[in-house]
């Protein structure tokens, strides 16, 4: 598994600073803000590799990094790690031919773009760079990591919003029980962190505003004083691998991708059903997958994004599929720590949802002062807690009404 | 070395990631520099750029080598 995000690189110091309940949250750093109402971000923080930092030099040639929109950049970080931490290095073709990439983004190489529109607007469409779209295309982030490792499987990208970290999870979990590839590298990224980005998302009154001053309050699932989502960017990617497989050569297995669910809302563009009827039967989906029953699930990571709509909906259709089981279950939203990485989210709170089971731990829910409304739930407010975690479940809701849930239990 | 040359060498060291001492006038940008085609378009406009000179493709397809650079680079200033 790979993390870089807003709590820094690497999974192991990523996972403590969530758990200790340090938010990723700060004043945007990387442009002026002036114009923009939203002035804060979960970002990258620059440093060394020791420090937890990024410095790109670090992993990726220079020659190299001006072909790479900052996702992808982001996304071959991540992969660096996940792919050192499996271990999997095949050695012949075989083995590169039954490896795969699926990393998706929301948005791609959103910065590039606004840059390339920039020359476009001056006049200077001959000047725009032979490597801008191979910068701004989305698969570009597994087309990279495929060419750097000699992968040579499904070669493939998720673009589904704020939903395609789980879908490109999900997705790669089939293509192996399919028999489409024995080892999947999948996961999300995403960096949109600039004026259109962050205007964009104001334009569509999506982004918290009223928590400049103090960015670390600011992203509030659930809490009554809620404002909108903050804007982080990022990367996760895990390295799926079949059960035997992984067990033949005695990879380390984290977790077992147990079930997969999907929906879409045919409702809205941006907004889900008052009732979230579309959340309710991607979880629905994702047990039946999984074969199990709600009370069989410990701790779910919610989508959560600290909107005013959103996370009451996503609590009611958690509450009315869980049921009596409810009482007995743990869920957080960590985007009250990281933001809201868009395509990038449902990666990183899969990997969350993973170490949750590992050490069971539920990470907190910043910020969660006084709920919105009361819920048999526990939210795990401010503080993580020790709790028994066999099966998680994890939840990305993206635009356009695009619902996914992936659910992951202990290694056997 | 000229200061065109000079210039020259910079921006194919800083364009192509490679060693300053690699850069001799005989060096092909594909055969001998590690460039693409991708990174030899690149690599004209950002001649183009620093020079004020405008390069057509069918005078950037000539351009293989530094020396190529450097020579058609003379060439367009001395006739401005």
């Amino acid at each position: 598994m790979g993390i870089t995000g807003p709590l820094g690189l690497g999974v192991e110091r990523f996972w403590r600073r969530l758990v200790n309940g340090e938010s990723g949250i700060s004043a945007i750093q990387s442009f002026d803000v002036k114009d923009l109402p939203a002035k804060i971000a979960g970002q990258v923080p620059p440093g060394t590799r020791a420090e937890g930092g990024l410095d790109l030099n670090e992993w990726i040639p220079v020659k190299e990094q001006k072909k790479m929109g900052r996702f992808i950049q982001l996304a071959w970080v991540a992969a660096a790690e996940a792919i050192e931490d499996s271990g999997w290095a095949p050695e012949d073709e075989a083995g590169r031919c039954a490896t795969g990439v699926m990393i998706g983004s929301g948005i791609g190489g959103l910065e590039v773009i606004q840059e390339a529109g920039g020359l476009v607007a001056a006049g200077k469409s001959r000047r725009l760079s032979p490597f801008f779209i191979p910068s701004a295309l989305v698969n570009l982030a597994s087309g990279q990591v495929s060419i750097r490792y000699g992968f040579k499987g499904p070669n493939h990208s998720a673009v589904t919003a704020c939903a395609t970290g789980v879908h490109a999870i999900g997705d790669a979990a089939r293509l192996i029980a399919l028999g489409d590839a024995d080892v999947m590298v999948a996961g999300g990224a995403e960096a949109a962190i600039c004026e259109l980005g962050i205007g964009g998302f104001c334009a569509a009154r999506a982004l918290s505003t009223g928590y400049n001053d103090t960015p670390a309050e600011a992203s509030r699932p659930w809490d009554k004083g809620r404002d909108g989502f903050v804007m982080g960017e990022g990367a996760g990617v895990v390295v799926l691998e079949e059960y035997e497989h992984a067990k033949a050569r005695g990879a380390k297995i984290y977790a077992e991708v147990i079930g997969y669910g999907m929906s879409g809302d045919a409702y809205h563009i941006t907004s889900p059903t008052e009732d979230g009827e579309g959340g309710y039967r991607a979880m629905k989906a994702a047990l039946a997958s999984a074969g199990i029953t709600p009370e069989q699930v410990q701790y779910v990571n919610a989508h959560g994004t600290s909107t005013p709509m959103g996370d009451d909906i996503e609590l009611s259709a958690v509450e009315r599929l869980w049921g009596d089981a409810a009482k007995g279950l743990a869920m957080s939203s960590t985007k009250s720590a990281t933001g809201h990485l868009l395509g990038a989210a449902g990666a990183v709170e899969a990997i969350f949802s993973i170490l949750a089971i590992r050490d069971n731990v539920a990470p907190p829910t910043l910020n969660l002062e006084e709920p919105s409304r009361p819920s048999p739930i526990d939210r795990v407010a401010k503080t993580a807690q020790e709790r028994k975690i066999e099966v998680a479940l994890s939840n990305s809701f993206g635009f356009g009404g695009t619902n996914a849930s992936v659910v992951f239990r202990a290694a056997p | 070395m000229s200061e065109t040359a000079e210039k020259v060498k910079k921006i194919v060291v800083e364009h192509l990631g490679v060693e300053e001492a690699k850069v001799t006038p005989e060096a092909s940008f594909i055969d001998d520099l590690g460039a693409d085609s991708l990174d030899t378009v690149e690599l004209v406009m950002a001649f183009e750029e620093a020079f004020g000179v405008e390069i057509p493709d069918d005078a950037a397809e000539k351009i293989q080598t530094v020396k190529d650079a450097i020579e058609f680079i003379e060439k367009q200033q001395a006739a401005a």
